[in-house]
């Protein structure tokens, strides 16, 4: 049943994923992008990590898709002919070659190392979302608060990017 | 339990193939949004990486990193998409080829 599901969320997660990369129009992109992250939020659950599958869906498909979609509308883009690189048929050649060699290494390689304390039923009898809150405010409290920070100055960014520059410099008259 | 576990293999080599799928899309698309959103695909497939071995490994250190990437993910996409306005406002463009002011 597990493989099951991975099997489907897997196979609809790579072809949105090629979809948002190949379809011409950017709104189908956009949607494309959204079956992404909604399937990617399905593998958090089969890897019983409930409140990101939470975070990924309201901060993702939530927030930044819809900004995404809103600067696609705003912007109200011509769709050109030419919107691939236009020698898109070597990169492409080039990056399959290297997945290649790369997926074979990753299927050979074994893989180990030191277990922490977060097991399946310690996981289960606390709720995952007290888990990563404890872990956050202990031992990540630091970066916790440098991202903070980050955002403020993420959203003042922005804004004064945004604003008209008209209002930034007046025409001397 | 461990007889029911997909292979930890499995989640890695998914999220390279999603990796290069970004990778690919930055790389040869000439659309500045799409380009962005290649990026999104890029993160994303770190993120499974982290939440893959996060549970193997039964640690928290690998879902608190996808957190915050999640997070930083935010504030790329609200920078990023106010310098396409800007630049949109002054070329009427997107098309990366043609943003080359600061090129010299």
């Amino acid at each position: 049943m597990i493989y099951l599901l991975f099997g489907y969320f897997a196979t609809v997660s790579i072809i949105a994923g090629v979809m948002t990369v190949a379809l011409k129009n950017p709104v189908h992109c956009g949607l494309g992008l959204l079956t992404l992250l909604l399937h990617v939020a399905g593998l958090f659950v089969l890897l019983n990590a409930e409140f990101l599958f939470a975070v990924q869906i309201i901060v993702y498909a939530g927030a930044i898709l819809v900004l995404y979609l809103f600067v696609l509308m705003l912007l109200s883009l011509k769709t050109e002919e030419q919107y691939l690189h236009r020698k898109y048929v070597w990169i492409i050649f080039g990056g399959v070659g290297i997945l290649g060699e790369l997926l074979i290494l990753i299927l050979q390689s074994p893989y180990g190392g030191a277990k922490g304390d977060a097991t399946a039923e310690v996981l289960l009898t606390t709720g995952p979302s007290h888990a990563v809150g404890i872990t956050m405010f202990s031992d990540y409290l630091l970066l916790f608060e440098i991202v903070g920070v980050f955002l403020l100055g993420a959203i003042i960014g922005a804004i004064v990017l945004a604003k008209p520059p008209a209002a930034i410099d007046p025409e001397p008259e | 339990m461990s007889a029911m576990m997909v292979p930890l293999s499995a989640y890695v080599g998914l999220s390279a193939i999603l990796f290069f799928t970004g990778l690919l899309g930055v790389l040869i698309r000439r659309n500045f949004i799409i380009v962005l959103m290649s990026v999104e695909i890029m993160l994303n497939a770190a993120n499974i990486n982290l939440v893959a071995f996060s549970h193997y490994l039964e640690s928290m250190a690998g879902q608190l990193a996808a957190l915050f990437v999640i997070a930083i993910a935010a504030g790329e996409a609200a920078v990023g998409l106010a310098i396409i306005i800007v630049v949109f406002r002054g070329k009427i463009s997107t098309n990366v080829d043609q943003i080359n002011v600061l090129k010299w």
